[in-house]
């Protein structure tokens, strides 16, 4: 969504100004990103002009996720794009998205900030305006970006192989706007047969995003701030809809109701605790509890809130029966554009949600910095909102010149999800061309060190090559490693040592050590990665990727010393939060010239 | 196997400009074998079931068996794409079939002007806060902070 935004904002100011824009996709943009399948709900939007049921201000918003994410925001960031998201909303109506509205013609509000939607071809929709605007001659497709190409402490391009032909491509650049989602599989998922693919946030996500501006030596931040979304068990099918539209309960296998019976323990994290909405980690911290008391599952009681909505019809058959079907729809439609698996898995186990409830349970946790996980790229606030420690000339452009970060890419923003991301494209890519206008020196790029990336790139195909033949089953071979056991590596140290689902989403100082010599060998391993075609080539590098995304959140775990989102991570050797001494970001940064990571807190400044 | 394909149905897209799956699929999954001139899903463990396959293929070739390591045998369900709406045929494991209609969009396919009706705004200035189609997109004047 972003790069979408960024498309067809770059392409109105590059034209304007001359300045030539190209965009390049791993997929094929219709239907590339976290928005591939669709979505039954658009969950940012302000109504500003009053065209929603709800109307709201955007310091309404900034307040919202300033409690959400525990106090640790960048309100700069969440102010702007809050202030142009309905800007992209109502562009996605005219484009032709579908958004349900009342019998007096307003938006449907699903919660607060939340739009219904027809969403089955929102991406597609978005795309085909990216595309108009920039012309097919400036999109490439298939392409997977790998590594930053610099020229000392500016950016001057990227590289990337294609995917579908042996060709290598080299992209020079005066600006480069990263939006290359967040990292799904860095963590061992709660399904390891087939169910691998069924992550919440898309497989192909693999922390391209963060690599790339890691490499660029951009600072990081919110790297320690993951996300875990409780879902309907094993098909990660949304709850959105079910809490906010159908107001549903979620209780114990008991029959306890753990956002009533557990109201103390939110006194404990104050005052974040004690806001409304409760926050995101603190909700799922509740259910967590009951759970490791063995009071699991969970459920979603989604027969009780049919019956009760129901009612409403009740007296009148012809009514009820009528009120009975619009619900039925309405929930298979949830799923169907958003998380199919989750209405086949409902169809396979005769599920119908208005005759019995439904398991929830949280996942494993993913790298996102567009919902209510937090992590990506330092960036420069906007001109006329940022406070001086957080501007450094063009909004959204990470602490590397010339090298601008929107969505998953930039961290510290939460809450922007799809509209909001393409909001922030819009942004960057403005900033961007802006920062090309003034800065129109070509950055030089070194022959010698493209010839070494590309050598290096290329390496796992030759590799596997030049070993194969060794022994009688090329799974079985000293001489490499496959990408998918040294994602199951990955995944197993990250999940025991790192806070995963198997150890109930706690660590601790010791833990995270042995996480960090485990990354390290790993690391070295990386450079006996093998592949057998241009895919597995791709999966080589997005597991590398991956590795990089789990060293900054280890990092960065480790050097906040404080338990501040219980619900997404406990550290059992700190378990309290501690205001005094990390009501602050925690960033870090890692040096290309000398290979070392940095840990450092930055303010946390509010502008309202 | 997440999405499949069924071998009778597959053309493998011949004499069109490309194989409609292949084309789509946002995870690199589908080939197309040429020796059979059949599309096949090379890594079901890393298929999202986003059926982006199935929405697009001009054969209707493609179905879903779901992951096997957590859902019972038995269920479908299948899309049926057109350019304003979607089709859906849910059957259950017991045998119940139930059918849904969605719209996916009001518009003409490749209709999307990237400024919609809002046209350039007042955004001359690269220096402004303003986004190319604002204030017009907004509805309203564009919120500052009241400092």
């Amino acid at each position: 969504m972003a790069a979408c935004g960024a498309a067809v904002e770059a392409a109105y100011w590059g034209k304007k100004h001359g300045v030539k824009v190209t965009l390049v996709d791993k997929a094929a943009l219709d239907r590339s990103g976290a928005v591939a399948m669709g979505l039954s709900a658009i969950n940012q939007y302000m109504g500003l002009s009053g065209r929603a049921q709800n109307k709201n201000t955007v310091e309404d918003y900034v307040d919202y996720v300033t409690r959400d994410l525990m106090g640790i925001t960048r309100q700069d960031l969440v102010y702007d794009i809050a202030r142009h998201v309905d800007s992209s909303v109502h562009l996605f109506e005219q484009w032709g998205l579908p958004i349900w509205k009342t019998g007096e013609g307003k938006y449907v509000n699903e919660g607060r900030w939340q739009l219904l939607i027809n969403g089955e071809s929102y991406k597609v929709i978005v795309a085909e305006a990216a595309k108009n605007a920039l012309g097919p001659e400036n999109i490439y497709e298939r392409i997977f970006i790998l590594e930053p190409l610099l020229d000392g402490d500016r950016v001057a391009g990227a590289v990337g192989f294609s995917v579908r032909e042996n060709k290598f491509f080299v992209f020079k650049a005066k600006a480069v706007l990263v939006a290359m989602g967040g990292a799904v599989g860095v963590f061992k998922p709660r399904s390891t047969g087939e169910g691998l693919g069924r992550s919440w946030y898309p497989p192909f996500s693999t922390g391209s995003s963060a690599y790339f501006t890691i490499r660029s030596g951009a600072e990081m931040t919110c790297q320690e701030v993951r996300f875990i979304p409780v879902r309907f068990k094993d098909a990660y099918g949304p709850v959105g809809a079910w809490f906010l539209h159908f107001k549903s309960r979620a209780t114990s296998a008991l029959g306890g109701e753990y956002m009533v019976e557990r109201r103390a323990e939110l006194e404990k994290w104050g005052p974040y605790g004690l806001a409304r909405p409760i926050p995101a980690n603190l909700r799922n911290y509740l259910g967590m509890l009951d759970c490791f008391e063995g009071k699991g599952p969970v459920y979603m009681r989604t027969d009780e809130a049919i019956a009760r909505l129901a009612a409403q019809g009740e007296g009148d058959a012809r009514a009820l029966k009528k009120k009975m079907k619009q619900l039925e729809t309405e929930a298979w439609e949830d799923f169907l554009d958003m998380t199919i698996s989750q209405a086949l898995l409902w169809a396979a186990t005769n599920t119908e949600p208005e005759k019995r409830s439904s398991e929830i349970a949280a996942a494993e946790p993913y790298f996102i910095g567009s919902h209510s996980g937090a992590s990506g790229a330092w960036v420069s606030g906007p001109a006329d909102l940022a406070p001086s420690e957080y501007f450094w000339g063009y909004g959204n452009m990470t602490t590397v010149r010339g090298l601008f970060a929107a969505g998953d890419a930039s961290g510290a923003s939460s809450h922007k999800f799809s509209s909001g991301s393409h909001a922030e494209g819009r942004i960057a890519a403005k900033s961007a061309v802006k920062f090309i206008l003034e800065n129109s020196v070509r950055p030089d790029v070194d022959g010698a060190v493209v010839e070494e990336l590309k050598d290096r790139i290329y390496r796992p195909l030759a590799t596997y090559e030049k070993y194969r033949n060794y022994t009688t089953n090329p799974d079985i071979n000293p001489n490499y490693i496959r990408p998918k056991m040294y994602m199951y590596r990955l995944q197993k140290l990250m999940d025991e040592y790192a806070g995963g689902v198997s150890a109930n989403f706690s660590t601790n100082t010791p833990s995270l050590e042995r996480a960090l010599e485990l990354l390290a060998f790993l690391r070295e391993d990386a450079e006996k990665l093998a592949a057998q075609d241009l895919h597995e080539l791709m999966r080589c590098w997005e597991n590398v990727h991956r590795t990089w995304q789990a060293e900054a959140h280890v990092r960065t775990v480790l050097f906040r010393e404080e338990t501040r989102w219980p619900g997404y991570y406990y550290r059992a050797d700190y378990p309290e939060m501690d205001e005094k001494n990390w009501h602050c970001f925690a960033n870090i940064t890692w040096n290309p010239a000398s290979g070392q990571w940095t840990c450092a807190k930055r303010p946390v400044l509010h502008i309202l | 196997m997440p999405a499949f394909i069924i071998a009778e149905k597959c053309d493998g897209c011949k004499g069109r400009d490309r194989t409609a799956c292949m084309y789509a699929c946002p995870n690199d999954l589908m080939v197309l074998d040429k020796v059979t001139m059949k599309a096949y899903n090379r890594d079901p463990w890393m298929c999202w079931e986003c059926l982006c396959c199935a929405k697009i293929c001009p054969q209707q070739a493609i179905d879903l068996r779901g992951y096997a390591d957590f859902v019972p045998l038995g269920a479908s369900a299948i899309p049926l794409r057109s350019t304003d709406s979607i089709l859906w045929t849910i059957r259950f494991r017991n045998g119940t079939v139930k059918r849904f209609k969605f719209p996916v969009r009001n518009t003409e396919e490749g209709s999307a002007v990237p400024g919609g009706k809002f046209g350039p705004g007042r955004a001359e200035d690269i220096n402004s806060p303003y986004l190319f189609t604002e204030p017009a997109s907004l509805g309203v004047e564009l919120p500052v902070l009241k400092k």
